[in-house]
């Protein structure tokens, strides 16, 4: 811990501690990509001339289904030559329930509850961009009060799941919890103000087209404004844990490359896509909801390594800290859903809709078409960590085994929104 | 390594860091807002003769995963009767989504904290007859005192005169399970 | 104000330096020789209509909208099939007759009926030039025999694993994909379940609360005394 740091996480660092001027980021200046052309075009896998000539046999392993860093049932089945990867075949599945299809045979109404089971640790995003979606497509309007609340909800999720994800990735790495045992600890305050607000601590089915189900409790702004300002306190305590950590930079640093290029062409989004650099935040870009009021700046990364991704994590917390601190100052009383929208019955008119947030873990997306019926005719999810492990073997291809469980960690996944 | 001693000897004095709590001996308060599984509210001292529930069918239609099974109760010339002859819950199957409570316009069934359910037999312990989930008012009022004063003024806004089947009470009470929630 | 889907910059609906749908389809049509594009209207959300496109000239199309220089579409964020089951629709038309010798009106109805496809839905966005979505759409020729479209995966990476999920969960066959295989589903499986005319295999487990749906399930499976 005390050796002198050599690369630039020097850099990364300089950025964690704010001595960034926000001026130097301009947040709404176009990507400078280079053109698309054929680089990243996908070439048939039978003619990838992937496999170089191996030292030695080649060896086949599947890791997984049940594989304690797999984050679940996931399974990689992964050619070795020697201990490097020279091909990555995830396979997944496992949890499949077909979501999509329940969606079709439930109510519009019926399927928040199940949405809070996608991705299970941000329950609140996902009914937020369900009940988008439904929105748009039925043109409903949320009060002002319901804004706040829903902002406030999906920043606390935000900082739940990074908070989680920190802890894991390093859990993988071989900390052997502690990192992740207080990270939970700081997610336990957070769940409890949730079951304070929804009544369930995971599963919280709060948000409601053209609102939010009930008002807060009394005394819930001020649990989480005590939950807030002592959060950055946690954040340092991280930082100072991990940040410059020897073993934690030696393992991550130039691991698990992503090029921007290739992020973008994958569809890669959320902290993966901007620690390779790319300045693409739904929050800043669609503005949906409320976000165009709040001061806040959206990290990126120079490298798009699994430091980098760390490092968006924990820089993310910081800005979602911000966000909450001037949600729970400006927030409005008022009504917290629209009296007009029906509960039961709701039907939306035919058409179809697409709407979209910045989850924690990237761009979650809900596709909806509606037959004038009481059932969606079709409902479908776009899972940000499904479409995330497109690039799963680009990003391993080279490394070792020990860290591709790394850079697995380091993409967040959670099984029950990649299988759904 | 400062840190983590730090919060070594912090989990010893902070009271923020202790994180044991020795249940079931201790238990931590439940928020007012929690909830676990749904409970059928009666009225008065008769569980059966109270219900509010008129049996139409609304939260067995909404219910997403359909744990909710009515039958309307008829009389002998099969009219049907505002009250339900069964009123069962598959709590194995029920995913505690509180929608039944939304859409229930009779402020009949509403959501228990007591959330010590398990049983070993799967169809005799988890599925819940209207003996086992009926509860007094006193007791919603106990457990989500905000909620039942809002649920009493409109339950007496539209009061009509229930006309409920009389049956023999000593029964119904001896099916129906004490509550175990001790508070 | 917080509304959702009035306000033009929410909720993902900016297309402000996007060229209106008709314009994009003038220019496709330019650009690509003998395209088939028409523009299929959306009645609840406007600004999210779509350009159907024939699978033929799906790829060329995808990827002068990923390299126009205007347009940049290099993301393409959402892929996913919809089933469309056959569909009649009656017309009631009057028409005069001739009836022994008489000219009569009378009444009839036609039924038309709109042989059934699958299709699939791409919905591309720009994160060099931050607009969209543009959105495009193959269709089978019917659900039976001939399933086949184009892969835009050469064209998108990120179309990979979801066309493969469109495979396996609704069977459409994409042509040009580098690795077709089954994603969520076991490879030994045969039918395509987010078909809507999939019928679930009979596996009955015992329900204590037979509700409506589940009750004539568990009649075929055994008599049911006294319950309903």
């Amino acid at each position: 811990m005390s050796k002198p740091l050599d690369f630039d996480a020097a850099e990364q660092l300089a950025m964690a501690t704010g001595d960034v001027e926000p001026e130097q980021l301009d947040h709404d200046a176009p990507v400078s990509l280079p053109p698309p052309g054929p680089r990243y075009e996908a070439v048939p896998r039978a003619a990838s001339p992937a496999i170089p000539e191996p030292e030695g046999e080649l060896l086949e392993v599947s890791v997984g289904p049940h594989h304690p860093s797999t984050h679940g049932v996931f399974r990689m089945n992964v050619v070795l030559d020697g201990e490097k990867i020279v091909q990555l075949k995830p396979v997944f599945g496992y949890l499949h329930r077909n979501h999509e299809k329940l969606g079709e045979q439930t109510t519009y109404l019926g399927n928040m509850p199940y949405t809070d089971r996608l991705d299970y640790f941000c329950s609140l995003s996902n009914n937020w961009a369900y009940a988008l979606a439904v929105e748009k497509l039925a043109g409903l309007k949320v009060p002002e009060r319901a804004e706040y609340i829903r902002v406030i909800t999906a920043e606390l999720t935000r900082l739940v799941n990074h908070s989680s994800l920190v802890g894991f990735l390093l859990h993988d790495m071989g900390t052997m919890g502690t990192p992740l045992m207080y990270a939970f600890r700081e997610r336990e305050k957070i769940l409890d103000a949730f079951e304070a607000l929804t009544g369930a601590r995971m599963m919280c089915n709060y948000h409601r087209f053209g609102g939010c189900r009930v008002d807060l409790p009394p005394g819930w702004l001020d649990q989480v404004r005590t939950i807030v300002d002592n959060f950055p306190r946690f954040i340092d305590e991280m930082e100072r844990l991990l940040s410059e950590n020897e073993v934690l930079i030696a393992r991550t640093h130039g691991v698990g490359v992503l090029p921007p290029e290739l992020a973008v062409n994958a569809g890669v989004t959320g902290p993966s896509l901007r620690a390779s650099g790319i300045n693409y935040d739904l929050r800043k870009v669609d503005r949906y909801g409320i976000y165009d009021r709040f001061q806040f700046r959206v990290p990126l990364g120079e490298k798009g390594d699994v430091y980098d991704r760390y490092m968006m994590r924990i820089l993310e917390m910081r800005e979602s800290v911000k966000i909450l601190q001037q949600a729970l100052r400006d927030i409005p009383e008022g009504p917290v859903i629209d009296p007009k929208v029906r509960l039961r019955n709701f039907t939306p008119p035919v058409g179809e809709a697409y709407g979209r947030i910045e989850a924690p873990k990237g761009e979650l997306g809900f596709y909806l078409i509606s037959d004038g019926s009481k059932k969606p005719y079709r409902y479908r999810i776009r899972p940000p960590s499904f479409i995330n492990l497109t690039v799963l073997e680009d990003m391993c291809r080279g490394h070792t085994l020990a860290d591709a469980v790394i850079i697995l960690g380091a993409v967040d996944i959670v099984l029950g929104e990649v299988d759904r | 390594m400062i840190e983590t001693a730090r919060n070594f000897v912090g989990s010893y004095y902070d009271p923020a860091r202790f994180p044991t709590i020795q249940y079931p001996e201790e238990r931590q308060p439940l928020p007012e807002n929690s909830r676990s599984f749904p409970i059928l509210i009666y009225d008065g001292e008769d569980p059966e003769a109270g219900l509010r529930c008129v049996a139409c069918k609304i939260c067995e239609k909404e219910c997403p995963p359909q744990c909710i099974y009515i039958v309307v109760e008829r009389d002998e010339k099969g009219r049907a009767k505002r009250h339900p002859a069964v009123f069962d819950l598959d709590i194995s199957v029920c995913m505690g989504c509180q929608i039944c409570v939304e859409v229930c316009p009779f402020d009949s069934i509403k959501m228990d904290v007591a959330f010590e359910k398990a049983g070993t037999d799967r169809f005799g312990r988890m599925l819940l007859h209207k003996q086992d989930l009926a509860r007094p008012n006193e007791y919603f009022h106990q457990i989500h005192p905000t909620e039942a004063a809002q649920s009493d003024e409109r339950v007496g806004k539209t009061k009509k005169a229930p006309k409920p089947k009389p049956k023999p009470a000593a029964d119904a009470a001896a099916e129906r399970q004490p509550s175990r929630l001790a508070a | 104000m917080s509304a959702c889907a009035s306000s033009p910059t929410s909720g993902g609906g900016a297309s402000g330096s996007l060229p209106s749908l008709e314009a994009l389809r003038d220019r496709l049509l330019e650009a690509v020789p003998g395209a088939q594009i028409q523009i299929q209207p959306n009645p609840a959300v406007p600004e999210q209509s779509s350009l159907v496109v024939d699978p033929a000239h799906a790829v060329a199309v995808a990827r002068y909208l990923r390299d126009a220089e205007d347009l940049r579409l290099d993301y393409c964020s959402n892929v996913t099939g919809v089933d469309w089951l056959d569909a009649f629709t009656e017309e009631t038309v009057t028409r005069t007759r001739v009836v022994e010798g008489r000219e009569v009106t009378v009444e009839e109805t036609i039924r038309h009926r709109r042989p059934g496809y699958l299709e699939v839905v791409y919905h591309l966005y720009s994160m060099s030039l931050r607009h969209g979505p543009v959105i495009l759409r193959q269709r089978t020729r019917n659900r039976v025999d001939d399933t086949r479209v184009a892969s835009l995966t050469p064209v998108w990476r990120s179309a990979e694993f979801q066309e493969r999920e469109v495979y396996d969960l609704f069977g459409v066959q994409f042509e040009g994909h580098p690795d077709l295989r089954r994603i969520l589903m076991w490879d030994e499986f045969a039918d395509h379940p987010m078909r809507k005319d999939y019928v679930e295999p009979d596996d009955y487990e015992y329900e204590p609360t037979p509700n409506a749906e589940i009750l004539p399930k568990a009649r075929r499976h055994y008599p049911l005394e006294g319950t309903a």
